[in-house]
């Protein structure tokens, strides 16, 4: 090491760090990290495209003629809860990373770095969030192949949900993934409640045809909003159980409170090692 | 190492002012207990400015154990733990923007590149723009990384991981800088450049190191050593003073029956003679003259004498009663 040749500037770090550097920091190294391996993007862009060319030819010849106003055919019903399905798969696993920065020692230094443990979060959250969210928008991109049409202002609200949605997913990954130390683990616990999630939200099948006790499950299920909000937003024409609004802002509660969990969970210190 | 000289000299021409400093580093009756296991049984030392203080013990001495309370990714469950003044449990954000932390396990991104990893790493602390951009350069060329720097980091050798390791770790100027085990898996080579690297940033920029090590030719760097073991400290000062304590020469004799020549030793000459690890053990000045006697009080018993310094091993054993490494903490914690 070449140490008497160089000269050392003596301006310290500033000894404050905002939220914002440390959380910018942290997404883009995400979303680096997400560009530079390709089979993963090959993964975002085709599996949308894939549901696509899979729902088109099952449903599609059946169903895609007549949607006039009124009739709801199935493939129009499936679409919004297909969009939420893509989102939330890619939100959840995406924190799989969490374990991995773990094991290859990269979060040890983040953590004993001066940032405060919110810009964490939200930098690995954020992260997560931008590579769900841009996989529901490819899958949106499709909706004008089904008839559906929307001016900017439904988009804005679409964007919106599926933001609000691909947020907390990726925040309730990020909080089951912080305490792990496999990923095996962590397949194990999404597996046990992801699937039931997506099934009890409305995406196959309507909460009006739900008996009482499952309607109960239904209704407490926050992913139901998120349905029902894009399902409002795509089909204004279409029977919702809330107005759009309200849904979202149950999503937004959501939300807060998943950043709200995930942010205690980094925040906890014990006498175990944190690494 | 140079020589053994001039660092005692340094050492105690600091001795007198060290005192009137204020500590640096400060463990107080540190304790931490795992769910079956006491790794740190009540341990206190400082460490003054611009030390380059040694943490030497083997594997499940505690080390590993005080060096996460110190970096602030685990509160103790007794004790204090302060760095310039911050205490690690109460003021994690205040003591972390004091230190720079170098660990054992690899913490760099190998999927990025030498100088992404030390962008984000600048961004972790608060520097930005150009002063960030400057400071990665001078971090690279200081560590010999500058025309490696847009190369990913899974492409570098061992010894250079540990380089880029290090600039990640001095990014933001600390005050302070810890490491764990730094040479781990490093060539003989790469160990000699990081020690000098580190005697040169406690000279030239005053930083205060902290290196723990189960190397006894690493602890005879270091200005001052805490040896630990059993998660209690065991002695406390320079490498010289520590070995000087001995008193004198290190004789070890090989024989036929060493319990039975010990007991003998011990009755004719009136010292202590310990069995350890199958020879018998003395600590005598002028050990040279001794083993003349020795050879001669036991005749044909002795098959092989020895006598050196002291070194730091015998200090461990000195204080301890035992090797450095025993069956049982060889094993991993």
């Amino acid at each position: 090491m070449a140490t008497q040749s160089t000269t050392i500037s003596v301006s310290a770090a500033p000894l404050r760090t905002g939220i914002l550097l440390p959380s910018f920091t942290l997404w883009w190294r995400e979303i680096v990290r997400f560009y530079r391996q390709r089979s993963r993007v090959v993964g975002v862009i085709a599996s949308p495209l894939l549901f696509w060319i899979v729902i088109g030819s099952g449903f599609g010849t059946s169903f895609r003629s007549g949607s006039s106003a009124g009739q709801q055919h199935y493939l129009d019903y499936f679409y919004p809860g297909a969009l939420i399905m893509i989102v939330l798969f890619t939100s959840i696993f995406t924190m799989m990373s969490v374990i991995e920065d773990r094991k290859e020692g990269f979060l040890l230094s983040v953590l004993v770095a001066p940032v405060p443990r919110s810009a964490i979060v939200l930098g690995k959250v954020l992260g997560g969030t931008t590579l769900a969210a841009i996989q529901g928008m490819i899958f949106l991109a499709f909706a004008p192949a089904i008839g559906v049409h929307f001016n900017l202002l439904q988009l804005a609200a679409i964007v919106l949900t599926i933001f609000l949605v691909s947020f907390s997913l990726t925040a309730l990954g990020f909080a089951i993934a912080w305490p792990m130390d496999s990923t095996q683990a962590f397949h194990a616990i999404i597996n046990l409640f992801l699937i039931p999630l997506w099934l009890l939200s409305g995406a196959l099948f309507p909460l009006s045809g739900a008996s009482g006790w499952l309607r109960i499950i239904m209704r407490a299920n926050p992913l139901t909003y998120g349905v029902e909000a894009l399902r409002g937003l795509l089909y204004p024409a279409a029977q919702t159980s809330l107005p759009v609004a309200s849904s979202i802002v149950v999503l937004l509660v959501f939300t807060l409170v998943m950043f709200g969990v995930a942010f205690v969970m980094v925040n906890r210190r014990t006498t175990k090692p944190a690494a | 190492m140079a020589s053994r000289t001039p660092a005692f000299e340094a050492a105690s021409e600091a001795a007198p002012s060290a005192a009137s400093r204020p500590a640096v580093i400060s463990i107080e009756d540190l304790r931490h207990r795992y769910d079956d296991r006491i790794a740190l049984d009540g341990v206190s030392f400082q460490v003054q400015a611009a030390e380059l203080f040694g943490l030497l013990g083997p594997n499940g001495s505690g080390k590993t154990t005080l060096f996460r309370i110190l970096s602030t990714l685990m509160i103790p469950s007794g004790g204090r733990a302060l760095i310039m003044g911050r205490d690690a449990a109460r003021d994690p954000n205040g003591l972390r923007r004091q230190i720079g932390v170098v660990f054992q396990a690899q913490s760099i991104d190998v999927k990025l590149t030498a100088a992404e990893n030390l962008w984000h790493q600048g961004h972790l602390y608060g520097l930005s723009g150009s002063t960030l951009s400057k400071r990665i350069d001078e971090m690279l060329e200081h560590v010999g990384l500058a025309d490696r720097a847009k190369e990913y980091a899974e492409t570098f050798s061992g010894g250079m991981q540990r380089r880029l390791e290090l600039a990640k770790g001095l990014m933001h100027h600390p005050s302070v800088l810890l490491l764990d085990e730094p040479t781990t898996g490093l060539d003989p080579g790469a160990r000699r450049d990081l020690w000098q690297y580190l005697r040169a940033l406690r000279e030239e920029e005053q930083v205060t190191v902290l290196v723990t090590t189960h190397l006894m030719e690493e602890a005879e760097r270091c200005d001052r050593l805490a040896i630990l073991n059993q998660g209690k400290l065991v002695a406390l000062g320079t490498p010289v003073e520590l070995k000087h304590e001995i008193g004198g020469d290190v004789i070890l004799l090989e024989a036929g029956d060493p319990d039975s020549v010990a007991q003998r030793i011990q009755r004719r000459f009136g010292m202590e003679a310990a069995v350890i690890g199958g020879k018998v053990r003395l600590e005598q000045e002028n050990g040279h003259r001794f083993i003349t006697d020795v050879v001669e009080a036991f005749p044909g018993e002795i098959q092989s004498i020895s006598v050196s310094k002291p070194t730091l091993e015998d200090v461990f054993i000195h204080r301890t009663g035992h090797r450095f490494w025993t069956e049982a903490n060889g094993e991993h914690q």
